[in-house]
């Protein structure tokens, strides 16, 4: 019975990252209505500019902080660059436009710092677990980081003139721009915030699955099926999916399909969800009434 | 009632999605302070006059908006001006609540807003009861209403209204078009009325303008048009 208490709580402490992503993923899927397919590859990517800096001397939050700028403003300029010509562009463009960047994400990042594991530091301390041994500090350090940034979003969007803008613009695009609301700038913002969230959920995982080019392909595959189970058109269900699929990975792990196939529960989860219920926990098939 | 300088003038205004043009050079005015009505039928270019205005169709021709030639701007510096937009279909913001539709309209807004939110309620005291509700399970009625408060949150020095009447019970129809005349009686705002129902929207306005596939084929006070017995058979249906 402690065994599975055991699994559970670190399935929330890896699921809380996965729950970053998964908001990473719905952000940009409520604006644009495509998964960034490259959302995992940029954090990545995050997490080997935040490595650079602290072996080049910078303190480990000098970093942090340093690589959270480095990312939005590297959204954010793809976005204007790279995404905003293939707007009107048909739908496989952009899925070719995410695979790409993948790709190049994951070759640059191999060809610059190579393909090698490299161990990413913890700001946590790596004294003895706590929790009864349940839980180290590294994870329970990445979850209360975790939650305090997915709050400061929740109410940034929900409490700020801002926030409102980038939802209305998400939404409904045409009428923002009636009201005013610079349309264009809130989609490069939106893409800016998603891959600096997507930063900390590399710099989060990165001292648990090692850093390495590929570090993010599984977490990403977890991220979206998060996003799918708690309904892709909701944030909060993006969270709550996220977390859940931690514990999900964990427990199967354990008991049901042994470490080696417990990827495959992330591929059962997506099928599940889109033949029984698309619509996902918290994903509404909007109320209108004409 | 009117003040000399038009707030909106259109002289020879042509406009066109790609190669299928809908407005083949028409003139009219709104006058500071003035309601002018468009009126005309379906496919006639009504709703296109109002998206060339705001930017979200190529026009040629000369718009101006007080003195400013305005063709083709960004919509959203349109709405900068202060032009209030009650579009085709509504646009509401099915997903946020009729809180977050009205603070939106405000977006362009440096003031407070929140005076402005109490002064909606006067107008249209469903929405007060609605407030925290989300905008897409409101009535067709309610909806429009949210659409007219919305667009009047930016403070309009002109206001554009798209069909206000469209798809409503005619009892719903009669208390929007009571509100609106409250609403042109106190607010210091011009209009662009767009309508299909000509007898309703010429009990609004002061001046009019028909429109038949494109062109203005007519044009005058709302007392004339109204009179005019070619309109009355054809438009106004007595």
């Amino acid at each position: 019975m402690e065994g599975v208490l055991h699994q559970i709580i670190s399935g929330i402490a890896t699921g809380s990252i996965y729950a970053s992503i998964s908001l990473a993923l719905v952000m940009i899927f409520l604006a644009t209505h495509h998964i960034n397919f490259a959302q995992g590859e940029m954090a990545m990517f995050s997490t080997y500019i935040a490595l650079t800096l602290i072996q080049a001397g910078v303190p480990y939050w000098g970093a942090f902080v340093l690589t959270l700028v480095f990312s939005f403003v590297g959204g954010l300029v793809m976005q204007r660059t790279l995404l905003e010509p293939l707007a009107r562009a048909p739908v496989l463009a952009s899925v070719g436009a995410f695979l790409g960047l993948l790709l190049i994400f994951n070759n640059i990042a191999g060809w610059l710092f190579t393909y090698t594991l490299q161990p990413f530091p913890t700001p946590f301390g790596t004294g003895a677990p706590i929790l009864g041994g349940m839980l180290s500090r590294h994870e329970l350090g990445s979850t209360a980081v975790t939650l305090v940034v997915l709050t400061a979003v929740w109410a940034f969007f929900r409490y700020t003139k801002l926030g409102l803008a980038l939802r209305g613009a998400a939404y409904n695009p045409v009428s923002s721009r009636l009201v005013g609301v610079p349309v264009a700038r809130m989609l490069a913002l939106g893409w800016g915030l998603a891959a600096a969230i997507g930063a900390i959920a590399g710099m989060m995982v990165a001292p648990i699955v090692f850093l390495d080019p590929n570090m993010m392909g599984g977490v990403l595959l977890y991220a979206f099926a998060g996003a799918l189970l708690g309904g892709i058109t909701s944030p909060l269900g993006a969270v709550v999916g996220g977390v859940l699929m931690g514990v999900i990975e964990n427990i199967a792990g354990a008991y049901v399909v042994g470490t080696e196939l417990k990827l495959t529960t992330a591929l059962v989860i997506i099928v599940v969800v889109l033949v029984v219920k698309p619509t996902g926990l918290f994903g509404k098939a909007l109320a209108s009434r004409v | 009632m009117a003040d000399a300088a038009p707030i909106l003038e259109a002289k020879g205004l042509h406009a066109a999605y790609g190669p299928v043009r809908v407005l083949h050079g028409i003139d009219f005015v709104v006058n500071t302070g003035g309601v002018t009505a468009l009126l005309g039928a379906n496919g006639a270019g009504k709703t296109t006059t109002l998206r060339a205005i705001c930017g979200m169709v190529r026009s040629t021709g000369d718009l101006m908006f007080d003195g400013r030639r305005i063709n083709n701007l960004p919509t959203e510096a349109i709405a900068a001006m202060r032009v209030g937009h009650v579009p085709d279909g509504r646009g509401t913001f099915m997903e946020l609540t009729v809180e977050e539709n009205l603070r939106l309209g405000g977006y362009t807004r440096r003031d407070s807003i929140e005076p402005d939110l109490e002064r909606m309620f006067g107008y249209f005291p469903k929405l007060k009861d609605r407030f925290r509700q989300q905008a897409g399970t409101l009535s067709g009625g309610e909806q429009q209403m949210l659409a007219i408060a919305r667009a009047l949150m930016i403070k309009p020095r002109l206001l554009l209204l798209d069909e206000p009447s469209f798809g409503l019970a005619p009892l719903i129809v009669r208390e929007i078009f009571g509100i609106m005349k409250q609403i042109i009686a106190t607010e210091r705002t011009s209009i662009l009325l767009v309508e299909q129902n000509a007898s309703l929207a010429l009990t609004v306005a002061d001046m009019a303008y028909l429109l038949e596939t494109g062109k203005i084929v007519m044009s005058g006070s709302a007392e004339e048009i109204r009179r005019d017995e070619s309109v009355r058979r054809s438009y106004l249906g007595y």
